[in-house]
C-alpha cells in the first residue's frame, strides 16, 4: 500500500505543511498560550491544502512535468533558435498564468488596494486588478526566461542580466507609486514555485547538456533567478499605468 | 449544499481557464513544432484533471486554513496583552515586539529546511563542487537566510522603514560577493532565493505580513503589508554565497596546511 504513488505523495504533501504547523503548534502551547477559534475550519483548511497539493503535485507529474521536459531537450536538440526562444516565452507565460500561489495573492492583493481606495470597491474591480497583475507577472516570466535562454545560448556570464535587473529596479523603484513597491518586489519570489521551476531548471539544464561547450551547473542555473527580477520591473510599469 | 456546489464549480471553471494557456502550449508545441503525439495521451489528460481539481482544493485550503493562520497568529502576537504593556507609546516601540521576529525567523527557517526541491539542488551542488560545498551546509545556510530575512522584514514592518533601502542594500552586498565567489556556485546561490518561496509558504507568509501590517499602530496593510517574500527571496542568495566563500576559504586552508 505504501508503494501506492498517490499514498506516498500525500505523505510528502503532508511533510510540506508540517513545519509550518509545527512552529505554529509550539508558539501556540508554548508562548501565546490561548485558545484557537475556528480550530474545525482550520483542519478541513489544512485537509484541503494536503488533497489538493497531492492531487496537483501527481497531476503535473504525469503531465505536464514530462512532457515539458522531453520538449525542452528535443527543442535543444532541433537547434532552431526562434522555437526555442518562442517555446521558452510561452512557457514562462503558461507556467505562471496557472501558478496557484500567484492566483490566491493577487486576489489578496486587489483586496487590499480595494480596501485602501486604490481601485473601486467592486468585484469585477477587483477581478480585474488580480488579473492584470497575474498577466503581467506572466509576460515578464515569459520574457525573463527568454532572456535567460538567450543567455545559455550565447554563454553570457550569469550576473550580466542579474545586475542590470537590479539597477533597473533601483531606478524604476523611484518613479513607481508607493502603494505597489511591495507587491513588485514580492511578486518575482510568489510566481517561482510550484510550475515555474521544476519546468524552467529542466529547461535551463537540459539546454547546458546539449549545446557543446556549456557545463550544466555554471550555465544551466540562473534562470529561476531572472524570472524573480523582471515581475518586480513590471509590475512596478503596472501600477504607474493604472 | 447547493451554494457550496455552485461555488465549486464556479472556482472549477475559473480554474479551467487559468490552466488552459499552458495545456495549449504545450500540446501546440507537440503537435506543431516537433510534430509528434503525444506519448501517453490517456495519461496526460487524466494528469491534467488532477492538476484542474488539485488547484481548486488547494485554492479552498488556503482560505480556510493557511491564510486565517497567519493572520491569526499576526494578531496573537501583537495583542495589548501579549505584549504586556498598556500605553500605546511602548506599543509603537520596536523592542516589544520580539516574539514575532522570532516566529518569522522560525517559519523561515524550518521551511526551508524541508524543502524537498532544495534538497535536490543541494545534492547537485555537493556532487559537482567535488564535495568543498556540503549539501548539508548549503541547506543550513538557506535556512539562516530566509529566517534571517523574513525576521528583518517584518521588523521592517514594526518600524515602518523604507522597504527598498534593505532589498537595494541587500543588492549591493551580493554583487559585492559576486564579485569574490567561487564561479561554479553563482547561478545556483541566485536561483536557490526563488527555490524556498513554496507554494504553502508563500500564502502563509503573505498572511502573516498584512496581519502585522494592520495590527501594528500606525502601519497601513497597502503600503506595508507586502514585502516579505522579497526579503525571503534575496537573504538565501547572500547566504549561500557566504557560505561558498568559507567553504572554499575553509578548503584552501586545509589544503595549504598540509605538506
Amino acid at each position: 500500500m505504501f508503494n501506492n504513488p498517490f499514498i506516498k505523495q500525500l505523505f510528502g504533501s503532508f511533510l510540506d505543511l508540517a513545519p509550518i504547523l509545527a512552529v505554529v503548534l509550539v508558539f501556540q502551547v508554548l508562548v501565546i498560550r490561548q485558545p484557537i477559534p475556528d480550530v474545525g475550519n482550520l483542519i478541513a483548511g489544512t485537509l484541503f491544502v494536503v488533497f489538493g497539493l497531492t492531487l496537483f503535485i501527481q497531476g503535473l507529474e504525469q503531465s505536464l512535468f514530462p512532457i515539458g521536459e522531453s520538449m525542452a531537450y528535443a527543442l535543444a536538440r532541433k537547434g532552431s533558435l526562434f522555437w526555442l526562444l518562442a517555446f521558452a516565452f510561452c512557457l514562462g507565460f503558461g507556467a505562471a498564468v496557472a501558478e496557484p500561489a500567484l492566483i490566491a495573492v493577487a486576489e489578496k492583493a486587489a483586496n487590499i488596494a480595494s480596501n485602501g481606495n486604490l481601485i473601486e470597491q467592486t468585484d469585477a474591480a477587483k477581478a480585474g486588478y488580480a488579473l492584470g497583475l497575474r498577466i503581467t507577472v506572466a509576460l515578464s516570466i515569459g520574457l525573463a526566461i527568454l532572456v535567460g535562454v538567450l543567455r545559455i545560448i550565447r554563454g553570457w556570464p550569469v550576473y550580466y542580466p542579474v545586475f542590470f535587473g537590479y539597477v533597473c529596479i533601483a531606478i524604476m523603484t523611484s518613479f513607481a507609486p508607493v502603494e505597489i513597491i511591495g507587491i513588485a518586489y514580492d511578486s518575482g519570489g510568489i510566481a517561482t514555485s510550484s510550475i515555474t521551476v521544476p519546468l524552467v531548471t529542466a529547461l535551463g539544464v537540459g539546454l547546458a547538456t546539449s549545446i557543446k561547450g556549456r557545463n550544466p551547473m555554471t550555465d544551466g542555473f540562473g534562470l529561476i533567478v531572472l524570472a524573480s527580477l523582471m515581475p518586480t520591473i513590471f509590475v512596478m510599469v503596472y501600477g504607474m499605468a493604472i | 449544499m447547493i451554494d457550496w456546489l455552485m461555488h465549486f464549480v464556479l472556482k472549477l471553471l475559473v480554474t479551467c481557464r487559468d490552466i488552459l494557456p499552458i495545456v495549449v502550449i504545450i500540446i501546440g508545441f507537440q503537435l506543431l513544432v516537433i510534430r509528434k503525439p503525444l506519448a501517453h495521451p490517456r495519461k496526460t489528460i487524466i494528469g491534467f484533471f488532477y492538476v484542474l481539481l488539485g488547484i481548486v482544493f488547494f485554492l479552498e485550503g488556503l482560505d480556510l486554513a493557511l491564510f486565517p493562520l497567519g493572520s491569526l497568529m499576526a494578531k496573537q502576537l501583537t495583542t495589548l496583552e501579549f505584549l504586556g504593556v498598556n500605553s500605546l507609546d511602548e506599543v509603537s516601540s520596536w523592542q516589544a515586539y520580539s516574539w514575532v521576529y522570532i516566529f518569522a525567523a522560525s517559519i523561515g527557517f524550518a521551511t526551508a529546511l524541508a524543502e524537498p526541491s532544495l534538497l535536490a539542488v543541494a545534492l547537485k551542488a555537493e556532487q559537482i563542487s567535488g564535495g568543498t560545498i556540503r549539501a548539508w551546509g548549503l541547506r543550513i545556510s538557506v535556512a539562516i537566510g530566509v529566517g534571517f530575512g523574513l525576521a528583518l522584514g517584518t521588523f521592517r514592518i514594526v518600524t515602518g522603514s523604507e522597504f527598498y533601502l534593505y532589498i537595494i542594500g541587500g543588492y549591493i552586498i551580493v554583487m559585492i560577493q559576486t564579485r569574490f565567489a567561487p564561479k561554479l556556485i553563482i547561478g545556483l546561490a541566485y536561483d536557490s532565493g526563488g527555490v524556498t518561496t513554496s507554494m504553502v509558504t508563500v500564502p502563509l507568509v503573505t498572511a502573516l505580513g498584512l496581519g502585522l501590517a494592520s495590527a501594528v499602530p500606525g502601519r497601513n496593510p497597502l503600503l506595508d503589508g507586502f514585502g516579505l517574500i522579497a526579503f525571503a527571496s534575496l537573504f538565501p542568495i547572500i547566504a549561500v554565497l557566504g557560505y561558498a566563500q568559507i567553504a572554499q576559504w575553509l578548503n584552501r586552508r586545509s589544503l595549504s596546511s598540509k605538506p
